[in-house]
């Protein structure tokens, strides 16, 4: 049973769509102007960086006009868009090759181990909140309420080198690199890539079960549960029907959010357990003044953030008519 | 009605206690009533004193620290509380049905209406297609004019009237035996709420359906109920038929109450009016006396210690000692009128507004909402200017203008003390923005929760008085003084304060800097009535002393006639009426103005003969052609009301009606409503200081 699909609707929610996408269009935009002045603002020039500081003046101007440094900054930034564009991202300055193939290898990786942690943590996650708020100030919602805040304040590093320490060491379960060998199969990356999820897992349960329960404790005492309770209906439908939908609402903004951090904010993780994702890449450039690279993996990150906030807009929209269909009509 | 032996809700010996701070506090004590089939009862009294509890407990959905402490609810001779979680659920789905006070938050903000509405069929057994084709008819049945429409609908789409509608048909959609309406019109426009109490005793008939209402506003229950039971800290201390508890009130509190009442015409000149001193007692804290002794002028020892028994007077029932002389409790404030303090001199202008416009997101072809369209008027030194009109009327939109907070569209002018204002509050002088000050709504959210009163009055002093030191401090205690705070009262934050204590904190705060002019945005429509006829008095008495003038926005005519020395009336932000208060209130009255007294419930007001407007407002973004209102217009004359906006011409001096009919017309159509104009009670006034 469905509302029914009026045109004036129809236009309504394209209209919602289209602008959406044009807001994060403009993010993105001016995302890259920003990457591209910090990359203008870091101190030396690129020539003097790359030759040397006792290569002589003439060389490092020619290396600096044929990478074409020497041309205004508009025609520059341009440039390195409209190359971003087609897939080239640039050399990379420490690897003298194209940047563009570490980039995706890396982000590979990344989207890879954010999976693994993202498909264990929002069901779990949830489900703890849920469980949490409909046992309001009993025992479990303690457990629950107390447990994930304490795994949230641990630093990744220290639940890291525990977890590695119980399962990789004395247990001998789980490999505690993450680098699986070359021409695994599915699984056995998979395999891999547990260990290094559980930090993830165990930042993020607390912060999203908080999110869930919070939402589920203010949809249970609204008057429109109330309103549902007082038909007559089966508890289990009022919660599935009424309740989850509405609850969960600020729980998919701030999943989204945290998609950025899974992706690109993993520089201890990857360390710890030696893993080449996006987040090290970058993290490595920025140390080496590879510029190129740095800029590129920037970017990239950036992109992911903002996919991510389109999706849970999208998704918020989904569930929420008054952000779908704006006010009255 | 009440002779029917078969009751179908009866409350027997209740008492409900909330855990509170470790301790268990009775908030309903001894409840003992009982409805019967086809019945209407009217549960009234002012907050905190058990009305919403004794609902919750019939459909036993009492807050988490909520209990029953003793008693029974039975419904159809079955005891609620005995019931197991199944038994519970099915008679919630089959015979007992609610409606709740705030439609908007009482509907699923993400499901369809029809769903929502299809649900209540499914449970009962319909399959999904039956449940659809029912919940259409249903939405017909509350007089929905394109069902098809709501039901693909969210609740966000639809006005507040409209809400309501959905949520009645929810209700009675299971056909139930009993249905509880909670404030079911508190929030709603007085057009709107008449609408839906109109439907609800339409439907009743049609169901024969039983009905306890609950709410705090006693001529709305005069219309609806046959009988009413007057709640008082968690006690019934009066119960009876509608007509003789309020014709012939028999407890010092339901006289109080009514008393409070600013209704029947009466005006600011002709004296202050009845409060009901001191606070309704503390959570559970009462003791072995009656409830009320505290604050009844009848109180003696006896009323002290010995709590008096529901005495039966003929089926009226009192819990008075002093049952037979309820009405000689004595009233609170004088009510001779007080001849001398009319003064004759001819007042100055103090604001004077010509030509203001303001439109919303206005493009160059001259498109847009129009909120406020050409409002021009005048006000006097120490007047009051009463402005009413439907939401959506633009009576907000103005009071924002004035104040500076939005800016008008070019070419209106705004003059205050013959200077003219600066559209933006910051481009204003500091003079004139302390002239200018407002009092909102709402005290809880415009009142900071983290400053004391003392902090809070203090920071308005130093911003508008200029105020340091020792002469703040001075001011200060005069300021709190003058709106009866005590020192106890300023070393507190806000949200330890009564609703009526934070608005005479608000009210203060407002006149820190002498104004000259002060809106008043709904002061009192969130507060009881004995609060409100405090506040009002005060404002009467503050203006008396100081000479301000008020900008009083009220959607309570009856208020508004009490407090205003003129009225204005705004519809789709066209001024339709304008003149002296009595002259607009008296007739010959703008049809749109008609209409809206003839909506305001007032208590013995005869029910035929009433006008009601159709449909509801049209939208400010595309009014209708010609005269605004010809669209809901009860006395539409023919195709010149659609094409042609008419001019505001004077009926009298001074009083000018939008409208192609000529005032004498207008007079003659609209014959008085005398019920209106005399209160019941006042006429039984007999012994102004009689105490026993």
């Amino acid at each position: 049973m469905r509302g029914r699909r009026t045109p004036a609707r129809v236009i309504v929610i394209s209209a919602f769509i289209l602008k959406r996408l044009a807001l994060s269009l403009v993010t993105l935009v001016l995302l890259s102007a920003i990457v591209f002045c910090v990359g203008q603002v870091l101190p030396g020039s690129v020539g003097r960086l790359l030759l040397g500081p006792f290569a002589d003046h003439e060389a490092v101007e020619a290396l600096n006009a044929s990478l074409g440094l020497d041309r205004p900054l508009l025609v520059q930034y341009a440039d390195w868009i409209w190359g971003f564009l087609r897939g080239d991202m640039g050399r990379s300055y420490m690897y003298e090759a194209p940047v563009q193939p570490f980039i995706v290898e890396a982000l590979g990786n990344s989207l890879k181990l954010a999976a693994v942690a993202f498909v264990i943590v929002v069901p779990t996650a949830i489900l703890g909140g849920v469980v949490a708020a409909l046992n309001h100030n009993k025992p479990i919602d303690r457990i629950i309420s107390i447990g994930g805040l304490t795994m949230t304040v641990l630093p990744e590093f220290v639940t890291g080198i525990i977890l590695i320490l119980v399962f990789g060491v004395w247990l001998k379960w789980l490999p505690i690199s993450a680098a699986w060998p070359d021409g695994a199969g599915g699984f056995t990356q998979i395999h891999y890539l547990i260990l290094p999820a559980m930090p993830l897992i165990l930042v993020l349960f607390g912060y999203i079960a908080r999110m869930a329960r919070s939402g589920m404790i203010e949809a249970l005492e609204s008057d429109w549960t109330r309103t549902a309770v007082l038909k007559g209906l089966r508890w289990r439908t009022v919660i599935w029907r009424h309740v989850l939908r509405n609850a969960l609402l600020p729980t998919i903004t701030v999943i989204a959010t945290q998609t950025g951090y899974l992706i690109g904010g993993l520089v201890v993780v990857e360390t710890l357990f030696r893993y080449q994702g996006i987040g090290l890449l970058v993290f490595t450039a920025a140390k080496g003044k590879d510029i190129p690279m740095l800029l590129a993996g920037i970017l990239v990150i950036g992109i992911v953030y903002t996919l991510a906030t389109l999706i849970a807009d999208l998704l918020c929209a989904v569930f929420d008519p008054r952000i779908r269909l704006g006010g009255r009509q | 009605m009440n002779g029917n032996a078969e009751n179908v809700l009866e409350l027997d010996d209740l008492s409900v206690a909330y855990r509170v701070g470790g301790t268990d506090r009775l908030v309903l004590r001894n409840v003992s009533l009982r409805i019967g089939r086809g019945e209407a009862y009217g549960l009234v009294g002012e907050s905190g004193c058990g009305k919403s509890t004794a609902a919750l407990s019939v459909v036993r959905y009492l807050p988490r620290n909520g209990s029953v402490a003793g008693g029974h609810v039975r419904l159809d001779g079955k005891d609620i509380m005995g019931l197991d979680r199944e038994e519970l659920r099915r008679v919630r789905a089959e015979d007992l049905s609610m409606v709740y006070q705030d439609p908007a938050k009482a509907l699923n903000p993400s499901i369809p209406i029809g769903r929502q509405l299809a649900e209540v069929f499914e449970i009962g057994g319909a399959s999904a297609k039956e449940a659809r084709s029912r919940a259409y008819e249903m939405l017909e049945k509350v007089q929905i004019s394109d069902p098809a429409r709501v039901m693909g609908g969210y609740p966000h789409q639809l006005s507040g009237g409209m809400q309501q509608r959905v949520g009645i048909a929810m209700a009675l959609a299971s056909d139930p035996k009993m249905l509880i309406l909670d404030e079911p019109t508190t929030g709603l426009d007085a057009t709107v709420e008449a609408e839906v109490l109109d439907l609800i005793g339409h439907l009743r008939r049609e169901f024969s359906i039983s009905i306890l209402f609950i709410s705090h506003n006693l001529a709305v229950v005069s219309r609806v109920c046959d009988r009413v039971g007057v709640l008082y800290a968690g006690m019934l201390v009066e119960e009876g038929p509608t007509d003789r508890v309020f014709r012939n009130p028999r407890h010092p509190y339901t006289v109080a109450l009514l008393r409070c009442l600013p209704g029947g015409g009466r005006r600011k000149s002709s004296g202050g009016l009845d409060t009901i001193p001191g606070f309704l007692p503390g959570l559970g804290a009462i003791g072995e006396g009656c409830a009320f002794a505290d604050r009844c002028g009848l109180a003696t020892e006896r009323c002290r210690t010995e709590r008096p028994p529901l005495h039966d007077l003929d089926g009226q029932m009192s819990r008075c000692h002093f049952h037979d002389r309820a009405q000689s409790l004595p009233h609170t404030t004088r009510h001779a009128p007080d001849e001398s303090r009319e003064p004759p001199a001819p007042r100055r202008p103090v604001l004077r507004v010509q030509g203001l416009n303001k439109t919303y997101g206005r493009d160059r072809a001259g498109g847009g909402v129009a909120a406020v369209k050409d409002l021009s008027l005048e006000l006097k030194a120490g007047q009051t200017l009463g402005l009413v009109g439907e939401s959506g009327s633009g009576k907000t939109t103005f009071a924002r203008t004035l104040l500076g907070l939005i800016e008008p569209d070019e070419g209106g002018r705004i003059e205050l003390d013959g200077k003219e204002l600066a559209e933006r509050v910051g481009d204003r002088s500091f003079e004139q923005t302390k002239s200018l000050q407002i009092i909102f709504q709402n005290p809880d959210s415009a009142l900071n929760r983290s400053h004391s009163v003392r902090g809070l009055i203090g920071r308005a002093l130093r911003q508008l008085g200029g105020l340091r030191g020792a002469a703040m401090d001075r001011r200060l205690k005069e300021l709190a003084g003058s709106v009866r705070l005590t020192d106890h009262h300023l070393s507190v934050s806000p949200r330890q304060l009564s609703g009526g204590l934070k608005q005479r904190v608000a009210i203060a705060r407002a006149f820190a800097g002498d104004p000259s002019v002060v809106v008043c945005d709904e002061p009192t429509s969130a507060l009881d009535v004995s609060v409100q006829a405090a506040i009002l008095n005060l404002l009467v008495e503050l203006q008396s002393e100081r000479d301000v003038s008020y900008i009083f926005i009220s959607h309570d005519l009856g208020v508004v006639r009490y407090l205003s020395d003129n009225v204005l009336v705004l519809y789709l932000g066209r001024v339709m009426e304008y003149g002296p208060s009595e002259e607009v209130f008296s007739g010959p009255h703008h049809p749109y103005t008609e209409a809206l007294l003839s909506a305001a419930s007032d208590i013995g007001d005869a029910e035929d003969g009433r006008i009601r407007l159709e449909g509801e407002i049209p939208s400010a973004a595309a009014p209708p052609s010609g005269c605004a209102f010809h669209t809901r217009c009860p006395r539409r004359i023919g195709s010149i009301c659609d094409e042609l906006d008419p001019p505001l011409k004077e009926a009298q001096s001074g009083h000018a009606i939008r409208c192609h009919i000529p005032a004498d017309e207008l007079a003659a159509l609209q014959v008085q409503r005398p019920s209106t104009l005399s209160r019941p009670v006042s006429a039984e006034r007999r012994d102004d200081n009689g105490r026993p």
